[in-house]
């Protein structure tokens, strides 16, 4: 079977951990994570209103190369089974309120992670008549990512300090 | 031995495989998500991640969506129940237990049917377009798959002449040529198939999915929260394990231990768990081929293991 043979010739893809960096890390983290997160974090991606270049990033940050799956991060499909939002781009007007709704059916205790550049203060779209703000401005934020996209590893970083591992 | 020490006996073996199963169903779907990480190039995140899932998410709060009603709140109770019932009645470290009467097949197959309305009706209680979704995906596919356990069931059982689940295992251990004997290979090959239905593994539904208009299993549970999330999460790992261990122990019997002493209990729970890692890893390696089928194609898929079933079944009156 090819796919059989391309297992055993790609073997292992992913690239070798970087250290931990330690709980709470991350830049804008208010406070290290409760306890009750520690080691495991399910994570529910919302689209604010990006243009689609973080998701490529995060796509990336959980595929076999960056493997952010084997620090406990998790991608899941609803909000109730999630402990963090990753909220991408600027918040429009028509998202605000699924954002606040998807915030609200989240189980405390909650994180929001801000990833981009975009989310944390509008970036390239800041004034543009569609949106209505920052993430900020919308949910508090406990985690913000820079950058335009963030690299995969910068993602991976930030997230770490939610696990913790 | 009297016959007190015997019970004392029956019942560490029982309390013994409840321990064991509990504490290893989530270790097992660890485990195939590990192997599944390894066959992809990943590295995963380790066998014991949905033990520090749970642990996490009984820490949280479980949120009721508005307007639900105690169905809701009572359905991951009643499907974990009815699931750690099976696993302490079915014959997967001993043959002789103090349940004997309940490890019947038939009351088996109705506790699986049990926790699986359980949560179809749940689905419905959320009044999301996903929960119904799901329930009626769920309840099709039950519908389908559980008739074929019973038929694999009865064609073992068709050579004993019971349909009480230790009598079956102690049957196959009496003559250990039967493993081979069509009706069993037959009946294997249905309740594979059941397995992965029941599971809601791939090529049927795919657990890791993130896109509801694919889901089944998923679907329904997509409101439960927290605590409640737990006990659903805990529930599908532990069916995953009787299923697979009770396929193991129907159709590979060897190792069951016929009394209650503590040394063929230990061989026995040792070859237990060496046989559910062998097939969950092998179940796992499986999916990393498989895609996932259309929903359309799956009562053929599940069309086809019942007429094994029944192939068998006719085999064991026959054959035999
Ligand atoms: S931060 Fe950059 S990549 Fe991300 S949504 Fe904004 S513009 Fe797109």
């Amino acid at each position: 079977m090819s796919v059989l043979g391309k297992i055993v010739r790609t073997g292992r893809v992913a690239e070798p951990a970087p250290p931990a960096p330690g709980v709470g890390a991350g830049r804008g983290c208010d406070s290290s994570p409760a306890a009750p997160l520690a080691s495991s974090v399910q994570l529910r991606h919302v689209d604010a209103g990006s243009c689609n270049g973080c998701e490529l990033e995060i796509a990336s940050a959980f595929g076999p190369v960056y493997d952010a799956e084997r620090y406990g991060l998790r991608l899941v499909a609803s909000p109730r089974h999630a402990d963090a939002l990753l909220v991408t781009g600027p918040v429009t007007r028509n998202m605000a309120d699924p954002l606040r709704a998807t915030y609200e059916a989240t189980p405390r205790p909650k994180r929001v992670v801000a990833v981009g550049d975009c989310a944390r203060n509008c970036g390239v779209f800041a004034g543009g008549y569609g949106v209505e703000g920052a993430v900020s401005d919308v949910v508090p934020v406990d985690v913000e990512v820079p950058g335009c996209p963030p690299a995969p590893h910068v993602l991976i970083a930030a997230l770490r300090g939610l696990t913790g591992r | 031995m009297t016959g007190s020490a015997v019970t004392v006996g029956a019942l560490a073996a029982v309390t013994a495989q409840l321990v064991l199963v509990v504490g290893g169903a989530p270790l097992l779907a660890g485990l195939m998500r590990q192997v599944r990480a390894r066959l992809e190039g990943r590295v995963g995140a380790g066998v014991g991640q949905p033990w520090r899932d749970l642990r996490k998410q009984l820490g949280k709060e479980a949120i009721r969506p508005d307007g639900s009603s105690w169905v809701f709140t009572a359905a991951p109770r009643v499907l974990l129940a009815s699931t750690l019932l099976i696993a302490a009645v079915a014959p997967f470290l001993s043959t002789v237990s103090p349940l004997d009467g309940v490890a019947d097949l038939f009351a088996v197959v109705a506790l699986l049917l049990l926790g699986t309305v359980a949560l179809a009706v749940a689905g419905l209680d959320t009044g999301t377009a996903f929960g119904g979704m799901g329930a009626s995906r769920e309840i099709t596919v039950a519908a389908l798959a559980e008739p074929t356990i019973l038929l694999a069931g009865f064609a073992l059982s068709a050579r004993v002449g019971s349909s009480n689940l230790a009598a079956l295992v102690e049957g196959m251990l009496t003559a250990p040529g039967q493993v081979l004997s069509p009706a069993s290979l037959l009946a294997a090959v249905a309740f594979a198939v059941v397995v992965v239905a029941e599971t809601g593994r791939l090529p049927v539904d795919n657990p890791a999915t993130h896109l509801e208009l694919t889901m089944i299993h998923e679907a329904m549970v997509l409101e439960y929260a927290g605590r409640d999330l737990a006990l659903v999460e805990l529930a599908s790992a532990l069916r995953l394990t009787v299923l697979l261990g009770l396929g193991a122990n129907l159709f590979l019997p060897w190792g069951v231990a016929t009394t209650a002493s503590p040394l063929p209990l230990l061989g026995a729970a040792m070859l237990f768990a060496v046989k559910v890692v062998a097939f969950g890893a092998a179940l796992a390696a499986f999916e990393v081929f498989m895609a996932k089928w259309r929903l359309f194609r799956v009562p053929e898929l599940l069309a086809g293991s019942f007429l094994f079933g029944l192939l068998a079944v006719s085999a064991s009156f026959f054959l035999a």
